[in-house]
């Protein structure tokens, strides 16, 4: 991510030097701040007051081009920085208290810090002589952050103040971004100092960032790309970060390489590319997992092998060459060792892969994509209301991914959605194509709950000309749920739709079949969320049939102002297909049956329900039920080995 | 697996031994020994690391290291000649009867007696790791009463150096900067 979007024109005012004419201004630390985020171009702060920040919340008064956010939680705010970075690439920021406001931004940092995304926390500390005492609201938040932040910066003297928070702001966005800290004792922030915003360019010895790739790797890529019959591009976050979105497409069809998602990498390419193959891993296309286990040479983009998308490593695309650009170079041989790593911007890495990429396409390999493909449109459970439904399909039921799918239609698949974590956010991810970078916002390597509807409203305070949906679960919902007010105060017109199954569904998936059905402590009671919304002043609806999704829909869309909130009751016990088990083979995937097999399997279940001892329960997933699940303890060690 | 020395130069701001303390616990890195101290520049300090450990764990530590903002160089200094040395103090039992066999192996050590009370010594012993390692089990016998070593250091040879150019200091950070611990 390129410097160029920080240096705004905007004019940084001073507040006690209205004629503007002398270079230096005598300015507390809390303007400090201040000036430097106007400098940074800053328009939004995402905060929660408190003694330790206090003379900051009232410098801030000085600055009306800073709009506070009030959130209702500090887990809130620093969600809101992300959603926000993440909409536009521009840096969140955050701001809390010492202390307990401190420690509850903490798992929106861990969030941000595994999706890397570019945000900076602003939190007061207690005065630099009570430092160590165990003052009043004293944490050691730069310490407790350490693992968790890019960099972060304890700030002892008035006199570093401008330098670290540019030095922030940088390091936040530059490089591979992530989240920085800033921690700024009370007494700093009221002392004065002569302020001169640094304009030399910053120079941090153990600190730049890659950009152009070695000829020599470029050339050994080019020969793998050129030698291989069956190759396969892995596009990951970094595509959109780099801003590198017509290079990947230029590169896949100028050598005609398929293209396979991870579940950041949405938006990379429109989806409706006819390279594009969808989402891989855990939970994405059948095809698409077959396709990466035949491979001959994977060229991996800006994605980092996490064990979500490889499954088991010691199998994984074991006939496959690799290739891995990254531009974090600690994540070159991390998990999967490959032939040929590059370093570098992926813009520009991709740009030396085009001038000189060929590759005589093979029929063959994309013939066999299409038949894995076919395969799975026979088990698809989405189908339009006219067409022969599945036979799985319950009648009359509503599901949560023809919620998805229908939403999708209905939005022509235009908005920024934004998830919470679990099945609703599969869903997504399977049903909801999309087309432009940026426009899928979800919590991918922490599966954060509770992360979508405050990212979904920093993403609208972001990108307040676009259309932002936050589909979240019942579960999740419940966490930051107190931000429904927050979207009221400051009139953020978010779509909020529950996906509303009674259950923590996804855990209780793993429990179906990991755990022999035993649903311990997923059922929930939940309360009534069309009146809850009400109760903020928030128009809802409430949908139970298909049918009803487009005109509830429309309505959401029609409100151009504040909130709405529209609660799916959909079917309770539903089932995310496909599956790989954590741990287990890419390929080895627990796949929904085809209408035949289902057929034939109801027909078995109904002869086995007359026998004595039915071996098979009523929901047991038909056809490959993993071998994991017979072996409960093996399931259990794969279950607490990776988690949910 | 073998030994693998890395020496890193850090800029010296509080908290960066803390930083690559938590590197090596957070990514579990299983170090050997870790030595810290000052260079011929104040801003920044050299940390010496012994690992045992393929050489592909190494280059992932070196690119770990790296990644921390005030980690200025690495330089696996296995891949080019170094000198290397260690530093132990060993207090030692010696009586009246066996004190002169002591200081004979004292003497073939290099070993020098920096502490004399009636029931023992203080050895300075400076080396390489073997050398310490075998003067510690010859005066064992006798009996070690406490022990300290430094950890390894070590420099490369002749015109090898770690790069440090392109390093300038912060102007009004340089007030601000303290020791690395
Ligand atoms: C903060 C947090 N706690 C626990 C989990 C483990 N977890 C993953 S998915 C899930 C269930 C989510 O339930 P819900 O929000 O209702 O979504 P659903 O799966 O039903 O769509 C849980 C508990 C998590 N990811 N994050
Ligand atoms: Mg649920």
């Amino acid at each position: 991510m390129s410097d160029e979007n920080a240096a705004t024109n905007r004019e940084a005012v001073n507040p006690r030097n209205g004629d503007g004419g002398a270079d230096a201004v005598v300015l507390t630390g809390a303007e400090i701040v201040c000036e430097c985020l106007l400098h940074e171009g800053v328009d939004i702060v995402f905060g929660y007051p408190g003694g330790a920040i206090l003379p900051t919340y009232d410098a801030l008064t000085k600055y009306p081009q800073l709009h506070h956010v009030l959130t209702r939680h500090e887990q809130g705010a620093s969600h809101m920085a992300d959603g926000y970075a993440r909409a536009t690439g521009k840096v969140g920021v955050a701001m809390a208290t010492s202390g307990p406001g401190a420690t509850n931004l903490v798992t929106g940092i861990a969030t941000a810090m595994m999706d890397s995304s570019p945000i900076v926390c602003i939190t007061g500390q207690v005065p630099t002589g009570a430092i160590g005492s165990d003052a009043f609201q004293e944490t050691d938040v730069t310490g407790i952050t350490l693992p968790i932040t890019k960099h972060n910066y304890l700030v002892t003297s008035i006199d570093e103040l401008p330098e670290v928070m540019r030095e922030a702001f940088h390091i936040a966005r530059t490089g591979r971004p992530g989240p920085v800290l800033v921690d700024i004792p009370k007494d700093v922030q009221i002392q004065e100092a002569e302020f001169v915003y640094p304009t030399e360019p910053i120079q941090l010895a153990g600190y730049s960032p890659p950009k152009t790739a070695r000829a020599r790797q470029v050339a050994a890529a080019l020969e793998l790309i050129r030698d291989s019959k069956r190759p396969i591009i892995l596009a990951g976050h970094g595509i959109s970060m780099a801003g590198a979105n017509r290079e990947l497409a230029q590169l896949a069809e100028k050598a005609q390489i398929p293209i396979a998602l991870t579940l950041l990498g949405k938006g990379a390419i429109s989806e409706h590319h006819p390279l594009c193959l969808g989402m891989m891993g855990m939970h994405g296309g059948a095809e698409v997992n077959h396709a990466i286990q035949q491979a001959d040479l994977l060229i991996a983009l800006g994605m980092r092998f996490d064990d979500r998308v490889t499954g088991n490593l010691a199998t994984y695309a074991r006939d496959s060459r690799k290739i891995h650009v990254d531009i974090d170079p600690s994540e070159i041989n991390k998990n999967v060792t490959v032939d040929v790593g590059i370093v570098g911007d992926l813009g520009e890495v991709l740009r030396q892969l085009l001038d000189r990429v060929e590759r005589r396409p093979n029929e063959a390999w994309f013939d066999r994509i299409a038949e894995w493909r076919a395969d799975s449109e026979l088990r698809e459970i989405v189908r339009p209301a006219e067409a022969p439904q599945h036979p799985a399909v319950p009648e009359g039921k509503l599901l949560g991914a023809q919620v998805i799918r229908d939403l999708f239609e209905f939005t022509a698949g235009g908005a920024i959605t934004v998830t919470d974590v679990g099945q609703h956010q599969m869903w997504e991810a399977q049903y909801y194509q999309h087309e432009r970078p940026h426009s899928l916002i979800t919590s991918g390597g922490l599966g954060t709950m509770g992360f979508g509807l405050p990212a979904a409203i920093g993403a609208k305070m972001s990108r307040p000309d676009q259309e932002v949906w936050a589909i979240v679960g019942d579960g999740g919902f419940q966490m930051t749920m107190m931000e429904l007010a927050t979207a009221v105060q400051e009139r953020v017109n978010v779509h909020i739709a529950i996906i509303n199954n009674g259950f923590l569904g996804m855990v209780r998936q793993w429990q179906e079949f990991f755990y022999e059905e035993r649903y311990n402590q997923t059922p929930m009671v939940n309360p009534d969320f069309c009146k809850l919304a009400e109760a903020y002043g928030i128009p809802t609806v409430r949908v139970t049939e298909r049918g009803q999704i487009e005109e509830a829909v429309n309505a959401s869309r029609a409100q151009t102002a504040g909130p709405t909130l529209i609660d799916f009751v959909v079917e309770k016990e539903e089932i995310v297909f496909p599956m790989v088990p954590a741990g287990a083979d890419l390929d080895d995937m627990i796949r929904r049956p085809t209408p035949a097999e289902f057929e034939q399997q109801r027909r078995g279940r109904a002869v086995a329900a007359k026998a004595p001892e039915p071996q098979t329960p009523e929901s047991t997933p038909p056809e490959s039920k993993p071998s994991e699940s017979e072996e409960p303890a093996a399931a259990a060690a794969l279950g607490s080995r990776f988690g949910v | 697996m073998a030994k693998h020395i890395l020496a890193a130069l850090v800029e010296n701001r509080p908290g960066v031994l803390a930083r690559v303390a938590n590197l090596f616990r957070r990514r579990s890195f299983n170090i050997d020994s870790l030595s810290v101290g000052r260079t011929q520049r104040d801003e920044m300090s050299r940390m010496t690391i012994v690992m045992e450990s393929d050489s592909a764990e190494a280059d992932r530590l070196v690119k770990n290291l790296y990644k921390l903002v005030d980690v200025v160089h690495v330089d696996h200094l296995h891949s080019q000649p170094s000198v290397v040395r260690e530093m132990a103090l060993v207090k030692v039992k010696a009586s009246s009867e066996n004190r002169r066999e002591v200081i004979q192996l004292c003497d073939i050590f290099r070993a020098r007696i920096i502490d004399v009370s009636a029931e023992s010594l203080v050895v300075e012993i400076t080396g390489e790791e073997e050398k310490l390692e075998n003067f510690t089990e010859l005066v064992r016998p006798f009996g070690i009463v406490e022990m300290v070593r430094t950890g390894m250091i070590a420099l490369g040879r002749g015109g090898h150096t770690l790069k440090d150019e392109g390093f300038k200091p912060n102007r009004s950070r340089a007030a601000a900067r303290s020791n690395v611990l």
